[in-house]
């Protein structure tokens, strides 16, 4: 089987791409929003403890 | 378990079974209203209303599929294997469409019995499996697929 | 086990556990997404009457499984929030109505896209649509009143008592295709009587849903984490542990 072959997808390649893309971005996204706010707070956190730290 | 826990769940159980006494009540009332279509035998028995707008759902006769005119519109019946009625469309029918096949239809039944339909949709089955698979099983007559 | 259990429910612990397990549960995900994708789209042959497009199933019935999985568990870790109080299971009932949502969005996405090639349509109102689309209603009912309600401890037993009222619809979507006409066709792996999908088909299937667990579970936890983190941000461990890292 050709690549072309397989990305045609015995002609329902508008239909079935599309499922696997947005599945792909929904499930990315799932991960990424709490991944990136973990950063954030620790990244907040990590501050306030260095400005405490620097204040005793 | 503490008694007010016991409490609690005889609580969230007592809730939990009212709900459900209700959605079973509610949805045995709505019952017909909740069948996306009726079959032959319902038609010919005259249960949907007339005149109205409605589906039938069944199999494709094998064989039946005519096209008079030559063009878009296509006569074909339709049955439950019990009763069978005539099935008129004019359009774009979907991939599945083909003899053999289970298919829904809502329209409107003409005087003289035959199903006008505005739109036909394929009702796929349960059954997944290779060309080759299906080529073997089709072989002895009256054989369902698989064992 | 019991100690075991109370030890992992409380912060430190359990931040630190699911730390450790992250990587290993994303390397699993990892490797079972590839298998079934290339099982789904490469290894396993068209279907006799559908071609190609039944590859949608592999993502589209996972996805229909896990929007009613992750349903049940948030309703279980709900009656635990309303009998025991729990914190944990606040959490893990509020935490999993978002990862739902979106198994039982794709659900509904993909099977539009396969319904337009097969079925000729987009959508219909039959029972098994209408009703997989009441789930999606649910879910982003537990999301808001979450949200509305200010005081969190009261808003999760509100969340809890939405999501046990929506139990109901569980038994709905599954029976609705055996129950009414639908144009939705009825169960195919769950059937005892005989094998309706062939063995090439079936293995990608179940490593998808396999993979789409995992998921759940990774996806869980990385909010579990953050919450508890944003939650008990004041707290010595947490400051304990940054500094432990810092070093």
């Amino acid at each position: 089987m050709s690549l072309s072959e397989f990305l045609h997808m015995g002609g329902y390649a508008p239909y079935v791409w599309p499922s696997y893309g947005i599945a792909a971005l929904v499930l990315w996204w799932n991960l990424w929003v709490p991944a990136r706010r973990l950063r954030q707070v620790r990244a907040r956190l990590r501050r306030r403890l260095r400005r405490e730290e620097a204040s005793r | 378990m503490t008694p007010a826990r016991k409490k609690r769940l005889m609580l969230v159980g007592l809730m939990i079974f009212g709900v459900g006494v209700a959605v079973a009540l509610a949805l045995r009332a709505f019952n017909s209203n909740l069948m996306f279509f009726y079959s032959p035998t319902q038609v010919v028995a005259g249960e949907p209303p007339k005149g109205a707008l409605f589906r039938v759902g069944g199999m494709v006769v094998k064989g039946s599929i005519q096209r008079p005119g030559g063009g878009m519109t296509v006569r074909f019946a339709l049955t439950d294997n019990r009763n069978t009625i005539t099935v008129q469309y004019t359009g774009i029918l979907p991939d599945l469409f083909r003899e053999g096949q289970g298919i829904v239809a809502k329209g409107r039944l003409r005087p003289d019995g035959v199903f006008v339909a505005d739109e036909v949709l394929a009702k796929h089955d349960e059954n997944y499996m290779p060309p080759e698979v299906a080529g073997i099983l089709k072989k002895p007559k009256g054989m369902r697929t698989g064992p | 086990m019991m100690n075991f259990l109370h030890r992992l429910a409380s912060p430190p612990h359990f931040y630190r556990i699911s730390g450790r397990l992250l990587p290993w549960l994303g390397a699993a995900f990892a490797l079972l997404l590839v298998a079934g994708l290339v099982g789904g789209l490469y290894l396993a042959p068209p279907d006799y009457q559908q071609g190609d497009s039944f590859r949608i199933m592999y993502i589209h019935v996972p996805s229909a499984w896990m929007s009613l999985f992750i349903y049940m568990v948030m309703a279980g870790a709900g009656l635990i929030v309303l009998v025991w109080r729990i914190k944990l299971a606040e959490l893990v009932a509020v935490h999993s109505a978002p990862i739902g949502a979106s198994f039982t969005f794709l659900a509904l996405v993909t099977g539009s896209l396969w319904g337009k090639p097969m079925w000729g349509t987009w959508w219909v109102w039959d029972a098994r649509l209408t009703s997989e689309l009441i789930l999606l209603f649910l879910y982003l009912g537990v999301i808001g009143l979450y949200n509305a309600i200010e005081d969190k401890r009261a808003a999760a037993r509100a969340v809890a008592i939405l999501a046990l009222v929506g139990v109901v619809n569980i038994p709905i979507i599954h029976y609705s295709v055996v129950w009414w006409n639908t144009l939705h066709q009825g169960p195919t792996v769950t059937r005892f009587d005989k094998p309706a999908i062939a063995t090439s088909m079936l293995i990608p299937l179940l490593i998808m849903a396999l993979a789409f667990n995992l998921y759940y579970f990774i996806a869980l936890l990385m909010r579990l984490r953050l919450a508890l983190l944003e939650r008990e941000a004041g707290a010595r461990w947490v400051a304990n542990l940054l500094a432990e890292e810092e070093a």
